[in-house]
C-alpha cells in the first residue's frame, strides 16, 4: 500500500514539476546555447549553421522553433513570467511590449558590445535595421538608451505587380504606375479585363495599418504622424481623413480584390502566386513564398504610388527579425560571441541565399539574388513604429485599422471613421491620465 | 471476595472493550487517512491546475499588468476594468450579441435538424448505423480544417457557393461571402451547425433510444397518431436530454473560437468578433492581460446566469 502511495505521489509531483519549462538558461550556465525563435521555415538553414559554429568552436547551438506566432508569443511571455527564457530569443511584439521585457530585466543592452573594436559590429548592420531594436534618449517608455537585440534580416513592404495580368489587362509592365491617378486607373483596367486588383493579408489588421501608416506620412509627415500619436493632432484632422480616403479611392476604382477585408496573407500570397490576382501589398518574404508557390511567376516590385505630393513616399520595414540576449543568462558572453559570428557577412549571406531574405548585414549584399536587390533598392524609404520614441494605444491602432476595413466594405465613410478613432483616442488618453 | 473479583472482572472486560475500541478507532482513522491520500493526486491536480489558475484570474483583474513585468509591480486598480467593460466597451457588447446570434441558429436550426435525423435513424431504417457514423463525422474534423474547407466554398472570387449559384442561374447573388457585413455572421453560423449538429445527433439518439417500446406500443393501441405519440409520449420523456442539448449548445456555441479564426479573423470590421476573440485581442494585441481576465469573469457569469435560468426552466417544465 505505502508503496503504491508513494508511486502515485511520485508521479503526481513529477508531472507537476514536469509543465515548467525544462531548456530555459536564467539560472544555469552550460556550455550549450539555446535561440528560441518563431521562423519554422529557416529551421534547416538554422540548423546547418548551428553545426558549422559547433564545428568552429566546439559550442552547442540549440535553435528552438515555436509556430504559430501568436503560441510563440504567449510562450515568450509564460518565460518571462517563470525567468525560464533561453539564452537567446526573438519578441514578436511592438516597442511598448518589448519596453516591458527590457525593464522587466529579461534583454541585454548590446551598446558595449556593438560599440566594441571601433563600433564594428554596429557599422555591419543598416542603420535602419538597428533602428527598430533601439530605444532613444528620452523615450516615452523610460527604457535606458541603447541597442537591445542583433537584427538578424532586414524587410519592407511594398506593392508587387504580375507582368502577365498587367499585360493582359494592356497596361505596360515596364512602366507600373507612378502617381495616384495612375494607380486609380490601373484598377479599373484591370478590372475591365476581369482580372482582380490588389490581395494581401487585411484580414490580419496589422497589414492595413502598414499601408495606411505609409499614407500618413506621405500625406501628413512624419512630425504631424507623431504629433498624432502624442495627442497633439486629432484623427479628425483633414490629412487624416485624407489617409482614410486613399482606402476609399482604392475601393471605388476597383483596386482591391473580393474579399481583402477577411483575407489572411498566406491566402494573399497563394491567389498572387497562382496569377489569380495582379497587385499584392506584401513584404520582401514574399519572394521565397512566391518561390516555393510558382517559381516561374513574373513579377515586379514598387513602391506604393503616392497620393500627395506634400511629403515623400514610405514603406515600412526594418529589421524583419532580432535577435535579443536574456540578460540572465550566465552564457551572456558566449551568446554575445556567436550572435557576432551569426550575423557576420558570410552567415548572413548564406542565411539570405538558403531563404531568399534580405541580410541585415549590408556587407553581405554583392552576394543575393537581382530581385532581393529591388526590394534593398528602397531600403531608404523606409520607416517603422517601432523607430519611433512613441507609441500608439493597442486599442486606437485597432480602431483605425477595423475603421478601415469598414470603408473597404462601404460601411463607414472616411470622416465617420476619422470621428470613431478620434473618440477611442480621447478615451484612452484619459485612461493612460488616470 | 466475589465482589472484587467481579470488580477485576468488569474492570478487564472494560479494559479490553476500550482497547477494541481505540482498536477499530485506530483503523477507522487509518482508512479514512488512506481514502484521502488515494484522493489526493486528484485534489492537488485540480487545485494546480483549476482552482489555483481560477482564483488569480480574480486577483488579475483587479490589476493592470501586461503580464511580462513581474506581478509585484502591477497596478491595482480594483474595478476599473469592470466598470470599462460595462461603459465604455461597445464591441465587447457586439462581440456578446454576435455570439448570441449564433446561439439562437444553432438552438433552432442546428438541434430541429439533429432531433430530425435522431428520430428518423431511431426507427429500424436501412443503414441506420452507417448514417449515424456519417452524421457524427463533422463533429470530430478540427475547427481550423472545416473552416479552411468553408472557406474555399465561400470564396468571393473562386468559391463553390458562387459557381454553384451561377451555374444555376443565380449569379446575381454571388458575393464575397465572409467580407459582406450582411451574411459574414450567418455564414459562420451555418458552418458552426454543421460542424456541430451531430453532437446532437448522437445525445438525442440515446435519449430517444433509451424510451421503453411498450410506450409507443400502447400508445398506438389506444389510437394515437405519430404527432400525438410525439407530443405525448416523446417530447415529455426526453425533457432532460432536451436540457442537456441545449445547455451544452449555448455553452459550445458562445465560446465559438477556432472557426471564426480560420474563418473572417473577427472581420470586416467587428462584424463577426465574438468574447473569445475579444478576450484574445485584449490580451495578446494590447498585451492587457488584467483587462483580459476582467472579460473574462464577465464572460464566465453570464454564462452562468444562462444556464442556471435554463435548468430553472426545465425543472419547472417537468413540474407541468
Amino acid at each position: 500500500m505505502i508503496r503504491f502511495l508513494s508511486l502515485a505521489m511520485f508521479l503526481v509531483l513529477a508531472s507537476v514539476t514536469g509543465c515548467a519549462p525544462g531548456n530555459g538558461t536564467d539560472k544555469v550556465a552550460s556550455d550549450k546555447i539555446t535561440v528560441w525563435h518563431w521562423m519554422t521555415d529557416r529551421e534547416e538553414t538554422f540548423n546547418e549553421l548551428a553545426e558549422k559554429y559547433k564545428a568552429l568552436t566546439g559550442t552547442d547551438v540549440q535553435f528552438e522553433l515555436y509556430a504559430p506566432t501568436d503560441a510563440y508569443s504567449e510562450k515568450i511571455k509564460g518565460a518571462a513570467q517563470t525567468q525560464m527564457l533561453p539564452d537567446v530569443f526573438g519578441i514578436l511584439a511592438d516597442k511598448r511590449v518589448i519596453s516591458s521585457f527590457i525593464k522587466a530585466g529579461h534583454v541585454l543592452n548590446l551598446d558595449p558590445y556593438m560599440d566594441m573594436d571601433n563600433g564594428r559590429w554596429k557599422k555591419a548592420f543598416y542603420a535602419k535595421a538597428l533602428n527598430v531594436n533601439r530605444f532613444m534618449l528620452g523615450n516615452e517608455f523610460e527604457v535606458v538608451p541603447g541597442i537591445y537585440a542583433a537584427p538578424l534580416d532586414v524587410m519592407n513592404i511594398q506593392m508587387i505587380y504580375n507582368k502577365d495580368l498587367f499585360k493582359k489587362a494592356g497596361l505596360d509592365p515596364e512602366n507600373p504606375p507612378r502617381n495616384w491617378a495612375e494607380f486609380l486607373d490601373t484598377g479599373n483596367k484591370l478590372h475591365a479585363a476581369g482580372i482582380q486588383g490588389m490581395v494581401s493579408g487585411w484580414g490580419e489588421i496589422w497589414m492595413i495599418d502598414c499601408l495606411a501608416s505609409n499614407y500618413a506620412y506621405n500625406i501628413m509627415g512624419e512630425k504631424k504622424f507623431i504629433d498624432t500619436i502624442k495627442g497633439k493632432v486629432s484623427y479628425a484632422d483633414q490629412d487624416w481623413i485624407d489617409v482614410f480616403t486613399v482606402f476609399k479611392d482604392m475601393r471605388d476604382n476597383n483596386l482591391l480584390a473580393n474579399g481583402i477585408v477577411t483575407m489572411v496573407n498566406k491566402h494573399a500570397e497563394q491567389m498572387f502566386a497562382n496569377q489569380r490576382a495582379a497587385l499584392a501589398f506584401n513584404g520582401s518574404w514574399c519572394v521565397n513564398v512566391y518561390y516555393g508557390m510558382n517559381p516561374d511567376l513574373n513579377y515586379g516590385v514598387m513602391l506604393p504610388p503616392a497620393y500627395s505630393n506634400k511629403y515623400p513616399m514610405k514603406i515600412w520595414g526594418g529589421a524583419g527579425a532580432s535577435l535579443m540576449v536574456n540578460a540572465r543568462s550566465k552564457n551572456r558572453d558566449k551568446v554575445v560571441e556567436f550572435l557576432k559570428w551569426f550575423t557576420a557577412k558570410d552567415q548572413q549571406a548564406y542565411l539570405a541565399n538558403k531563404t531568399r531574405n534580405l541580410p541585415a548585414n549590408k556587407e553581405s549584399l554583392g552576394e543575393i539574388s537581382p530581385v532581393l536587390v529591388r526590394f534593398v533598392d528602397d531600403m531608404d524609404s523606409v520607416t517603422h513604429p517601432n523607430n519611433l520614441n512613441v507609441s500608439e494605444f493597442p486599442k486606437v491602432i485597432e480602431a483605425r485599422d477595423k475603421g478601415i476595413q469598414s470603408i473597404v466594405i462601404g460601411e463607414k465613410t472616411p470622416e465617420e471613421v476619422a470621428l470613431d478613432v478620434q473618440a477611442v483616442k480621447i478615451r484612452e488618453m484619459g485612461k493612460a491620465q488616470k | 471476595m466475589k465482589n472484587g473479583s467481579q470488580t477485576q472482572i468488569l474492570m478487564l472486560e472494560n479494559r479490553s472493550l476500550r482497547s477494541f475500541r481505540n482498536n477499530m478507532e485506530h483503523r477507522k482513522a487509518k482508512k479514512i487517512f488512506t481514502n484521502y491520500l488515494f484522493v489526493l493526486p486528484a485534489v492537488l491536480l485540480f487545485c494546480t491546475f483549476h482552482l489555483y489558475p481560477f482564483v488569480n484570474v480574480f486577483r488579475y483583474s483587479l490589476f493592470q499588468w501586461d503580464g511580462i513585468v513581474p506581478f509585484s509591480s502591477a497596478q491595482f486598480v480594483g474595478l476599473a476594468h469592470f466598470k470599462d467593460i460595462f461603459t465604455a466597451n461597445p464591441q465587447w457588447w457586439y462581440s456578446m450579441w454576435h455570439a448570441f446570434y449564433i446561439t439562437l441558429l444553432t438552438l433552432i436550426f442546428q438541434n430541429g435538424l439533429a432531433l430530425l435525423l435522431a428520430l428518423t435513424c431511431d426507427r429500424a431504417i436501412k443503414g441506420a448505423k452507417a448514417y449515424r457514423m456519417i452524421f457524427f463525422l463533422p463533429p470530430v474534423l478540427s475547427g481550423i480544417v472545416v473552416g479552411l474547407i468553408w472557406q474555399w466554398i465561400y470564396d468571393g472570387n473562386y468559391g463553390l457557393l458562387n459557381y454553384w449559384l451561377t451555374n444555376i442561374g443565380l449569379g446575381h447573388l454571388s458575393r464575397a461571402w465572409l467580407a459582406d457585413p450582411n451574411t459574414s455572421l450567418t455564414c459562420v453560423g451555418i458552418v458552426h451547425m454543421w460542424k456541430g449538429f451531430g453532437w446532437g445527433f448522437i445525445i438525442l439518439l440515446a435519449g430517444l433510444q433509451s424510451i421503453p417500446r411498450e410506450l409507443y406500443e400502447a400508445a398506438k393501441v389506444d389510437g394515437a397518431g405519430a404527432w400525438d405519440t410525439f407530443r405525448r409520449v416523446t417530447v415529455p420523456l426526453m425533457v432532460p436530454v432536451f436540457v442537456l442539448v441545449t445547455i451544452l449548445t449555448i455553452l459550445n456555441t458562445m465560446q465559438i473560437y477556432d472557426l471564426i479564426v480560420s474563418l473572417t479573423g473577427g472581420g470586416p470590421g467587428y462584424h463577426t468578433e465574438v468574447p473569445i476573440t475579444r478576450i484574445l485581442a485584449a490580451m495578446r494585441g494590447g498585451s492587457r492581460l488584467g483587462y483580459a481576465c476582467a472579460l473574462g469573469i464577465v464572460f464566465g457569469l453570464m454564462l452562468l446566469v444562462v444556464s442556471f435560468i435554463q435548468i430553472q426552466a426545465s425543472k419547472l417544465a417537468k413540474q407541468e
